[in-house]
């Protein structure tokens, strides 16, 4: 059974900001880990805490994860460091991963 | 004058930084340091508290408020007169350097004891008083009363960031329990206090050197800005030690207090509320320009002008 994994590379400073949209759309639940790279805006070296990077993952149904990712487009895009994307993936207990107000 | 070890420490981390040596603090390391030095000047002020009256400090509390308001201001209309940024980057350089450095402040603690002068060690409750005012001024500099994201979690950040919430409750404990009551934890946060400083000062040279790249792309108005603001708020911290009648040592912490710029409490904050405004910017100043000066020039040379100039100094 499908679904979307969304992943968002950001700034550590929207951590919170970013597991309340992810909540609030009906999520499941996320992980989050600590990231280092280079990209547009400069490079990440995680090693000092205003300069971190964080990559965030949600599996969740298509549409919970469109509402996340026009949620940080219109809200974050401008002004963060931030990638998103979507993958569909094969998981094995979809049902754990479905919003909780669909069941 | 003796040379200080501790300082040393920092000049080895940025000349290490500088060289591209293979070294680097792990970052929870870093972050224990920080810890372990932010509670250390707590208890330190905690305990003298106990002993003061505090009905007599407590209105002190609110002169250093204005003291952080002023240096916000200050910087904030230096900036905007100079014409060389937008206004929200003025305004978010104006948080940072209206704000506070407790590294800088403990450098300056370290000095004191190396040259034997006595201070007020609850100017701590101090360093927390001023991590607030500037702040939030650089936020309604740009926002007015409504930030980016809403108060909540800006407020978060700058009321419950490690800094307030260990310094502070490392003054209640110490308040608490007294001198004698911490006195088992001497060992730790009073005796091995430099030795934690100069780690801490090693891991700041690596990450000063690191940042220092950035000074050639931000051009030299801010490098005059970071060198000449701290001046300028080492001023205006001595007049402030001097309407409250400080001694030079309780002086020198406040001019310390009013030349540093915040780069842990002001950045978070500021990249929250105050998007737009270019983070490198203001952190390049703060802790690749400004930390260093402060740390290798400025604690002795505000030293030497206030024992000469600084009513009572006796100089």
């Amino acid at each position: 059974m499908n679904r979307k994994l969304l992943t968002v590379i950001t700034e550590q400073a929207l951590e919170r900001q970013l597991i309340r949209c992810v909540m609030e759309a009906g999520a499941r639940g996320y992980t989050i880990t600590e990231a280092r790279g280079q990209g547009q805006r400069g490079l990440r070296s995680a090693d000092f805490e205003t300069g971190c990077n964080i990559r965030l993952e949600v599996i969740c149904e298509e549409t919970v994860a469109r509402q996340i990712s026009t949620r940080l487009h219109r809200d974050y895009f401008q002004d963060f460091a931030m990638v998103l994307y979507l993958e569909d993936v094969e998981v094995l207990r979809p049902e754990k991963f479905d919003a909780s107000g669909h069941q | 004058m003796q040379l200080d070890p501790v300082i040393l420490f920092f000049v080895l981390g940025f000349g290490a930084g500088l060289l591209r040596a293979e070294m680097r603090l792990p970052s929870a390391v870093y972050e224990l340091l920080t810890v372990i030095l932010l509670l250390s000047i707590g208890l330190k002020g905690g305990v003298e508290l106990a002993e003061a009256d505090l009905l007599q400090i407590l209105p002190r509390l609110g002169t250093v408020l204005i003291m952080g308001i002023v240096l916000g201001l200050l910087a904030f209309g230096l900036l905007r007169l100079s014409r060389a940024l937008p206004r929200s980057d003025a305004a978010a350089i104006a948080a940072h350097y209206g704000s506070v450095s407790v590294g800088t402040y403990a450098v300056a603690v370290a000095f004191l004891d190396t040259v034997g002068v006595a201070y007020e060690a609850y100017s701590a409750a101090f360093v927390v008083v001023l991590e607030v005012p500037a702040i939030l001024l650089g936020i309604i500099l740009v926002r007015g009363l409504r930030p980016q994201n809403g108060w909540s979690d800006v407020l978060h950040e700058v009321f419950l960031g490690k800094g307030v919430v260990l310094l502070l409750g490392g003054l209640f404990i110490g308040l608490l329990v007294g001198r004698q009551g911490i006195s088992d934890l001497e060992p730790l946060f009073i005796d091995a206090f430099k030795g934690f400083l100069a780690l801490f000062l090693l891991e700041m040279g690596l990450v000063a050197a690191s940042q220092s790249g950035a000074i050639r792309r931000h051009g030299t108005f801010l490098l005059l800005f970071a060198l000449g603001f701290p001046l300028l708020g080492a001023v205006v911290g001595a007049v402030f030690a001097w309407l409250m009648a400080m001694s030079l040592g309780g002086a020198l912490l406040m001019a310390v207090l009013g030349a540093s710029a915040s780069y842990i409490a002001a950045p978070a904050a500021m990249r929250l509320s105050v998007p737009e405004a270019n983070p490198g910017l203001s952190l390049t100043a703060s802790l690749a320009i400004t930390f260093p000066f402060n740390v290798l020039v400025g604690v002795p040379l505000y030293y030497a002008v206030l024992s000469a100039v600084y009513p009572g100094a006796g100089g």
